[in-house]
């Protein structure tokens, strides 16, 4: 459904990576780990079509991002932002309302069938009742899920989520992963970022490791996330394996203390 | 009950009730001057004006409503509204509270225009022509700023143009006051600069007219484009909205209404700033909402600091003067008082 053909990207002249070659089917769970600096926002920005690919192309369903205008974009690809401050006390309702831009004509407002799929995408994580609340008051897990719901509105194939459980607690950081979860059971392509390999173990399908911008590593999580790949990618020394009564692999850091 | 409707019913109520508030300010601003015109007096003098038949009033009152009092009482509505408008715009469109209808330097444009043209000792309507193509080359030369520096943040790049283009302005500005004569032309380029409403006539109401309404359509057309495209560049795009095409046509529609008011008024300052941040405490943040909310209050706000301005001292006190008294402080309570308005 997506498909990376050999692309390179970066700011205007300067590359911050190349040669990433990979697909996206539907239903499919897809992270992207890296250490910080090695081109993931700037992958992701390629991948939704805020910057031009350097060389190689971003296909979906064989046809070139390049060639869908903005709005046919927004109506395949949603992209999920980590959960920001916002600066207007928007009510939840009207924030998610603003994921149906790409079906409402410029000059006009949102009718009732856009409201009918904002409402239905809150209804869908459980967050109906947060809709009068404004989303300047409501948590850092809340406004994730608020955002995600703002995605689904769009009616998208393909959710591209930025770091989706950076800054939210313990709890809420599962609450989300849960529901990527079951998005992609009921068919949603995923990309997600993340720094937590525990994470990738949970919900991926498929993992890329991203290092100085380039592939380091794509394949099912098991075979591709080891104590050696995260040794290369973030310099630190791990162990994994599955918990007693756990049912996901874990990597357990090993600190140095300069001892 | 759908939210929608509720928005439309709400918004229907919000403009009867604006409306009626803003004729009743209207005939008590007519009213007062002077001397007074009792509110009866007006409206027959109004009525007979409208149908040509013969009305039962003094004929010097009839020149004072016709010809002095209601162009003034026009421009003052048109130009609060206006300001209000623009800033409301701008402050959505930029993210940023502290942002008012000059952040692209429209106003010190329009000013190094009119100053000029006082300084080359030019007739008024010159004076005014030329003060709104200052207003717009000063915003159209910070726009191609922005436009040619590439893979930046674009909001920000913008408003770093106009701090810089403002400055080269001022300069000019400067430079002016030095030149002009003491006597004659100094004074009239300050009090131009605090902007008034003093010499206001019905061609000038009528001049800035076509302008004005030309610049509110994109703001009323992109009503609900413009609460998406407060969630920055980034966001809105890939929502599928063109921010560049859109942002292009919002600028272009604020800056015109704000040239237009500044052409005939001069500058006066705080009421895009403070306006839009009261309609906000009272309407919320909704476009839909906001944008005709900031259009009364601020018809209704300049219309009652103009009346200040003309009745409470002997001689003219001018606006930006007024605007800034009231304005400032209030601005200070928003501050300390920690209204959850923006986070």
């Amino acid at each position: 459904m997506l498909e990376l053909r050999d692309l390179s990207f970066g700011y205007g002249a300067r590359t911050i990576g190349s040669s990433v070659s990979l697909t996206l089917g539907p239903g499919e769970i897809l992270a992207l780990l890296g250490p910080n600096g090695a081109g993931k926002t700037t992958l992701f920005k390629t991948m939704l079509g805020l910057l031009p690919p350097q060389a190689g192309d971003v296909l979906f369903d064989g046809a070139s991002l390049a060639t869908l205008s903005r709005a046919e974009r927004a109506k395949r690809i949603a992209y999920v932002p980590q959960a920001h401050a916002a600066l207007f006390p928007f009510k939840v309702r009207d924030v998610v309302l603003m994921g149906r831009a790409a079906q409402v004509a410029p000059f006009s407002a949102p009718g009732r069938r856009d409201r009918e799929v904002a409402a239905g995408a809150l209804d869908r994580l459980g967050m109906s009742h947060l809709g009068e609340r404004p989303y300047t008051e409501i948590s850092g897990g809340e406004r994730q899920m608020t955002l995600i719901a703002r995605a689904l509105a769009q009616e998208p194939k393909i959710l591209v989520m930025d770091e989706p459980t950076a800054s939210l607690d313990y709890g809420n950081q599962m609450r989300v992963l849960s529901h990527v979860r079951r998005l992609a059971a009921e068919g949603m392509a995923i990309v997600l970022s993340t720094h937590n390999p525990d994470h990738v173990f949970m919900v991926a399908d498929r993992v890329a490791l991203l290092h100085e911008g380039r592939l380091a590593g794509l394949g099912q999580p098991a075979e591709v996330l080891t104590p050696a790949t995260v040794k290369r990618l973030y310099d630190i020394d791990v162990v994994m394996g599955v918990l007693p009564g756990g049912s996901f692999q874990v990597s357990s850091p090993r600190l140095n203390t300069g001892e | 009950m759908t939210p929608e409707a509720d928005i439309s019913r709400a918004n229907r109520k919000l403009i009867v009730l604006g409306v009626a508030g803003l004729l009743l300010l209207t005939l008590g601003s007519m009213a007062i001057g002077k001397y007074w015109v009792p509110p009866g007096t007006i409206l027959r003098a109004l009525a007979a004006g409208l149908t040509g038949g013969e009305a039962n009033v003094d004929p010097i009152q009839q020149t004072v409503i016709w010809n002095v009092r209601l162009p003034r009482v026009m421009a003052g509505l048109l130009i609060g509204a206006a300001l209000a408008a623009a800033g409301a715009t701008y402050q959505g469109l930029f993210r940023n509270p502290l942002v008012s209808p000059d952040i692209l330097g429209v106003s010190a444009g329009a000013s190094l225009g009119a100053v000029l043209a006082i300084f080359l000792r030019m007739p008024v309507p010159v004076i005014q022509a030329m003060s709104f193509c200052g207003g717009l080359l000063a915003v159209g030369a910070v726009y191609a700023v922005g436009a040619a520096v590439r893979g930046r943040d674009p909001v920000l790049t913008l408003v770093l143009a106009g701090v810089a283009i403002g400055a080269v302005v001022g300069a000019g500005i400067s430079l002016i006051k030095i030149l002009a004569d003491p006597y004659d032309q100094l004074p009239a380029i300050t009090y131009w600069l605090l902007g008034s409403l003093t010499a206001v006539n019905r061609a000038d109401v009528a001049s800035i007219l076509p302008a004005m309404l030309l610049g509110l359509l994109p703001l009323v057309l992109l009503r609900w484009r413009m609460n998406v495209m407060t969630l920055g560049d980034e966001e809105a795009q890939t929502l599928g909205v063109d921010t560049r095409v859109t942002r292009l046509a919002l600028i272009v529609g604020a800056t015109l209404i704000t040239a237009a008011s500044v052409s005939i008024a001069g500058i006066v300052g705080w009421v895009g700033l403070v306006i839009p941040h009261i309609a906000r405490l009272l309407v919320g943040p909704d476009f839909r909402r906001l944008l005709p909310a900031s259009i009364m209050l601020g018809g209704g706000y300049m219309l009652i600091v103009d009346t200040l301005a003309r009745s409470v001292a002997l001689t003219e006190i001018p606006l930006g003067i007024l605007t800034a008294v009231v304005g400032a402080p209030f601005f200070l309570w928003l501050l300390a008082s920690g209204k959850r308005d923006w986070s």
